[in-house]
């Protein structure tokens, strides 16, 4: 694999870092330091900025009006667009525009007319309702939300929780169980209008990521039309697998912004800070510090790259994914950890970035498949798939 | 932590904000009525935190209000919490937050 870039990619990844510098962080110096949003006027001035580069809508494909650009090159971006404050879950503050639900590119063209489409163009958002008390990371099993088939219409019961945007969203994906017999073979994915009655957002749940909040829900007789349901009835889990697997490559490369980010931070600061008369740049246990995450950037960086290449390039790609997510997500947490020690004080202040990316990056390995679950896609994958 | 605040009021005075810690957290305000007039919060920016913050109330609106507050490190979500909360109990935003409230979304606590 040949990891030099062309001069295309050279050029966006230095107008996205430049545009990160001179639009984003001027910007965020004047925010609250747990803030995931630009003043309107702003993010419409830069959002429009976005669209003169032709960048808008990275991660759509060019069929549906993203630019056209390949999977690496929107992984060097994401790598690029999360180098701030609030770049981990909050890149560039949206103005790079929204994907939308990946599971949508495959509904029907009525149903892409009535969400997707409209959610392309900003008029709609959505989210996405997997993870119950029950439990998030076994769902075949945890889902205990029921849909009973009634005349034209489904009837949900149940709730969700740890769900992003609901309160605000107009629709989301609710996967409910269709039938009680089967596990993952039971399990339907319904698109849900949250203005219908029976859909109630019943509290905020806080969690480290402190700048937003989840939801849980609660669905109590929902009726939701048949031509609602996505995919198949009994088939939700299988619903644009292929996509969910590719989402988690950027997914794990946006981690590496903040990481890449707090390395510079580090070599920066160890050549200016003095200790006990010299500076912390000639400090052994300092050094160690800055090799171990260099380590981990460039090791994590290769895996995310190789992933992309390989999914890029048509070859099955679900374990490089999986390496990268994993690899991504904790290499990351280790060098914010790293490099607050090598702050000290600021490192755990307000003043810094880090302490809303040390607590921003240890949700990464839980979200998205938490990192036991991509070590099962990988032992799967390597071993076999008879010994799960 | 319950949806609503339930801390304590206190009348909006200089000594009882002179009690308070320079914490970050969130803050309501309400005014002879009784009616809540605002809904703030103190920050990672905000000089002197809840203190600070309420100094600055007190300058704004004057005497004869009362507030509660609670230490909070997630301010912002417990901020638009509060604000979402108002608005499903009342039908709208306390009167000196309309002009300035984020996106709020719609929750429909129990």
């Amino acid at each position: 694999m040949d990891f030099e870039l062309s001069d295309e990619q050279r050029l966006l990844v230095q107008t996205a870092r430049r545009f990160v510098q001179e639009q984003i962080v001027p910007l965020e110096t004047k925010l609250d330091p747990d803030a995931d949003s630009l003043d309107p006027e702003d993010h419409a001035r830069l959002a429009a900025q976005v669209k003169a580069m032709g960048l808008y809508g990275l991660g759509i494909p060019e069929e549906y009006g993203g630019p056209a650009i390949d999977l690496v090159t929107e992984v060097l971006l994401a790598m690029e667009l999360s180098q701030h404050r609030a770049g981990l879950y909050a890149p560039c503050y949206g103005v790079f525009g929204g994907t939308g639900l990946a599971q949508l590119y495959e509904a029907t063209e009525d149903q892409k007319q009535r969400y997707l489409h409209p959610t392309l163009r900003g008029e709609k958002t959505a989210f996405f309702a997997l993870t119950e008390p029950s439990g998030g990371s076994d769902p075949a099993r945890a889902i205990r939300t029921t849909a009973v088939r009634d005349g034209d219409d489904w009837v949900i019961n149940g709730g969700k929780i740890f769900i992003s945007g609901a309160d605000e969203a107009d629709y989301g994906l609710v996967f409910a169980r269709t039938d009680p017999t089967q596990g993952r073979g039971g399990i339907t994915c319904f698109i849900v209008d949250t203005d219908a009655p029976g859909f109630y957002v019943r509290r905020v749940v806080h969690t480290l990521r402190s700048a937003h909040y989840a939801t849980e829900l609660q669905f109590e007789n929902l009726r939701v039309p048949h031509k609602n349901v996505l995919g198949e009835v009994n088939k939700g889990f299988s619903i644009a697998s292929d996509r969910v697997s590719r989402a988690r490559i950027p997914y794990a490369a946006a981690c590496l912004g903040p990481a890449i980010k707090a390395q510079q931070m580090c070599i920066d600061y160890v050549k200016v800070r003095k200790t006990f008369g010299d500076l912390l740049a000639t400090r052994q246990a300092i050094q160690w510090m800055i090799v171990d995450n260099e380590i981990d950037v460039r090791t994590a960086r290769f895996l995310v790259l190789e992933a992309a290449f390989k999914a890029q390039s048509g070859a099955p790609f679900a374990t490089e994914a999986a390496m990268a997510k994993l690899v991504a997500s904790e290499a990351a947490g280790r060098v914010v950890d790293r490099a607050i020690q090598i702050h000290g004080g600021s490192g755990v202040s307000k003043d810094l970035p880090l302490e809303r990316w040390y607590r921003e990056l240890r949700i990464r390995r839980i979200g998205e498949g938490a990192s036991e679950i991509q070590r099962l896609v990988i032992a799967r994958n390597v071993i076999g798939g008879s010994f799960h | 932590m319950t949806v609503r605040m339930s801390k304590p009021w206190a009348s909006l005075s200089r000594e009882n904000i002179a009690g308070l810690g320079a914490h970050m957290g969130v803050y309501e305000v309400q005014d002879s009525s009784e009616h809540t007039v605002f809904i703030g919060y103190a920050g990672g920016k905000s000089l002197f935190g809840l203190r600070g913050e309420l100094e600055r109330e007190l300058g704004r609106l004057g005497t004869g209000h009362r507030f509660r507050c609670e230490v909070n490190t997630q301010y912002m979500t417990r901020y638009k919490e509060l604000l979402m909360v108002h608005q499903a109990d009342l039908g709208e935003l306390p009167r000196d937050n309309r002009d300035s409230a984020p996106r709020l979304g719609r929750l429909r606590p129990e």
